[in-house]
């Protein structure tokens, strides 16, 4: 049997019709879209229909919103660093303490350079608290950069609602949105969001392609500056074949939207509420009222999550965890710990992502080999007992240090 | 995904001695919940002979903190107990065919466990001395805390004098970044500034003056030639292929060729002939081992 991939939040496979797209670009379409001559033409009118379909998807107003980049961490760094460079009397940045490391481990750099960031606390369903980032907004914020949906739990951010507060406050407004595009409906064309990110990897288009959307009329310093390419916005000769990917994609995804969030919803709860039924002492993390369609995150207490995913692999099934040990730190996921996840059960989450692709037997079989793998670890446990947690764990297993 | 050896898979996949220890004599807690592992060790000693009869574990932790609990009850089972204190986390490693740098902190853990264990079989106390930091270099798996304490204790201030004391930062240079971070904030402890340009290394001039390069070169050759019976114990050898400036380049060969304690032999000659010649020296491998360990996985 096929491997069972479980992991879309950290990349997708490339639909075959993506694939068929973009191979011309790489032989007969090797043109430089920036060349006279019709090797380059052609090229150049692929990547506006592209350029026009990732509008479509992100309900842009205008094709030339559209930057194309290399991944979504250049997006994010993009963004943050042209708000920096054009409020250069602005010293301080507002994002929350449960963005992906494309944005965290820049901010925490640029306070090394003399910049202040707030980074907004999380409660245990990792909610923000409007009232605190009401309170940061002021003239010397230079931007603030949320994230639309969390990539460990699937949890949704009100990033519409804080973007029009941004604005009335005067402050570019930018949001991290790698894990939502293509999985909820964005009309950026109605929103007050100045600029956004998105990766190609995770709608089912290569790795290596990105964008950042950026607002008419919004001001702007590019991080790259060079040839005209992206109206001199991103220089670089253009990733011509995985733009063209990434149009056929967005378009894909567009037409897959209801789907996504229906069918897929509907094997995400199918999956959870299986393992919730089967296994004792687990529960969803983040918000389960308002996440993504596709993740489910799941803490298993008393058990570390990289021995489970090396069961789970062993099963084929693919899957990824909050534990320390899979990123080879000391700290588990400082998502789990935002939210205030008691170390017994931030070590033991998983992650299951689903995409368009899973199927109703791929999720019987994960529903009906989780149970042996988690039964089995636990039995290893130190802080379980014969049919469930130690009593009072902490003092049944009190080792020297701590 | 981690390079896991195949004894790690088999250890973690099939545990050996897993499980509560009936009527055990000697138990050993140790771990940390906050960093995701933790280990309890149950021994059955015999008071007669001190013998380890009986070994078993529980562990709360990933794949190789698993694999180096089963590791280490299947070497300690039958040791006197004087014989297991000899153990060491590095004796738990080559057992499993060496752990990925991030991991050897689970190897450590086992040899903490198992002086745990004897010291509460013989009635004392064992106190841990040691904490762990986030991982810095990753050639020769050095951790913050080592390099933020060992700089202070010694007064270091530039990246190389973090090289000669620790190590870190001696292979591929990567974490530079990381080390210079740590020197800034020692050094603002002791008021002074990081300065990338100054070299503070003490150049300890050799006995007798500059060497001259055929003399160095005939040093670097006897120190080569009193590790080698070690390394042919192991089926394994060096050569000396060429002296560029501080850089030694060697050719690691037979059982040598990509072991993956590659890094952790060739960190030991660096510093015999540190030791030897008073100088800076950076041992580096040809690509030949290098190539041959990262091909082999494939």
């Amino acid at each position: 049997m096929e491997g069972i991939y479980l992991d879309n939040n950290a990349t997708t496979r490339v639909d075959e019709a993506v694939v068929e797209a973009m191979l011309p670009y790489f032989t007969e379409q090797f043109g430089n879209p920036s060349s006279m001559h019709s090797f380059g033409n052609k090229v150049g009118l692929a990547i506006k229909k592209a350029r026009m379909q990732v509008q479509e998807l992100l309900g842009a107003e205008h094709e030339s919103e559209i930057i194309f980049t290399s991944c979504g961490t250049e997006s994010d760094s993009t963004a943050i660093l042209s708000a920096l460079k054009v409020n250069p009397e602005r010293k301080e940045i507002i994002t929350t303490s449960i963005e992906h490391p494309a944005v965290l481990a820049l901010c925490s750099h640029l306070e090394k350079e003399g910049y202040k960031t707030h980074f907004l606390k999380v409660d245990e369903r990792g909610r923000i608290d409007l009232d605190e980032y009401a309170k940061l907004l002021s003239d010397k914020v230079a931007i603030v950069s949320v994230m639309w949906a969390n990539n460990e739990t699937g949890t949704l951010f009100p990033v519409e609602q804080m973007a029009e507060m941004a604005h009335a406050a005067g402050v570019l407004f930018h949001t991290d949105a790698v894990q939502a595009v293509g999985k909820v409906p964005i009309d950026l064309k109605n929103l007050k969001i100045d600029m956004l990110s998105l990766s190609g990897h995770k709608l089912h288009a290569p790795k290596g392609i990105g964008v950042l959307y950026l607002k008419r009329g919004v001001r702007f310093r590019p991080l790259l500056r060079g040839g005209h390419q992206e109206r001199g916005r991103r220089a670089g000769t253009e990733n011509t074949a995985s733009i063209v990917a990434l149009g056929k994609a967005c378009e894909q995804a567009m037409q897959a939207m209801e789907f996504e969030n229906t069918e897929v919803k509907r094997l995400r709860d199918k999956l959870e509420a299986g393992i919730l039924a089967r296994v004792p002492r687990a529960f969803v993390t983040g918000n389960p009222e308002n996440r993504l369609p596709n993740t489910s995150n799941i803490a298993f207490e008393f058990i570390e999550g990289e021995a489970i995913l090396l069961l789970l692999n062993k099963f084929g099934i693919a899957a990824s965890s909050g534990s320390a040990c899979t990123s080879g730190s000391l700290e588990p996921s400082h998502v789990m710990r935002a939210m205030g996840i008691p170390y017994t059960a931030a070590h033991g989450t998983i992650r299951f992502s689903l995409s368009r692709y899973s199927t109703e037997e791929e999720i019987d079989r994960v529903i009906q080999v989780i149970p042996e793998i988690i039964a089995q670890l636990r039995k290893l446990s130190p802080y379980w007992g014969e049919n469930g947690p130690a009593e009072e764990p902490e003092k049944a297993f009190a080792p020297v240090y701590a | 995904m981690w390079d896991y050896s195949d004894k790690v898979k088999e250890h973690f996949f099939a545990p050996h001695n897993a499980g509560v220890l009936e009527n055990a004599n000697a138990t050993g807690d140790v771990g940390s919940i906050n960093c995701g592992d933790a280990l309890r060790l149950m021994l059955k000693v015999d008071p007669e002979t001190e013998t380890i009869q009986d070994a078993r574990f529980q562990t709360f932790g990933c794949g190789s903190a698993i694999a180096s609990s089963s590791a280490l009850t299947e070497i300690i089972k039958g040791m006197t107990l004087d014989d297991a204190l000899k153990v060491s986390n590095q004796d738990i490693a080559d057992y499993l065919d060496g752990l990925p740098p991030e991991k050897m902190h689970c190897s450590v853990m086992g040899r903490e466990a198992l002086q745990a264990a004897i010291a509460n079989y013989r009635g004392e106390e064992w106190k841990d001395d040691h904490e762990e930091g986030a991982l810095i270099c990753k050639c020769f798996a050095i951790d913050a805390v080592l390099i933020e304490e060992t700089a202070r204790a010694n007064k270091l201030s530039s990246v190389e004098d973090v090289i000669n004391y620790t190590k870190a930062g001696g292979g591929c240079s990567s974490c530079h970044e990381g080390i210079e971070e740590i020197l800034v904030k020692v050094l603002a402890e002791r008021g002074e500034t990081f300065n990338p340009h100054v070299v503070t290394m003490k150049k300890e001039e050799p006995s007798g003056g500059k060497l001259t390069n055929l003399q160095r070169i005939k040093r670097i050759e006897t120190v080569l030639d009193a590790v080698r019976p070690q390394l042919q114990r192991d089926r394994g050898d060096i050569e000396l292929v060429d002296v560029d400036g501080k850089t030694v380049y060697v050719n690691m060969t037979g059982a040598c060729a990509g072991c993956q304690l590659e890094a952790v032999t060739l960190q030991g000659i660096q510093q015999k002939l540190m030791e030897d010649l008073g100088e800076f020296i950076k041992v580096v491998p040809t690509r030949t081992g290098s190539y041959a360990r990262a091909t082999s996985h494939v």
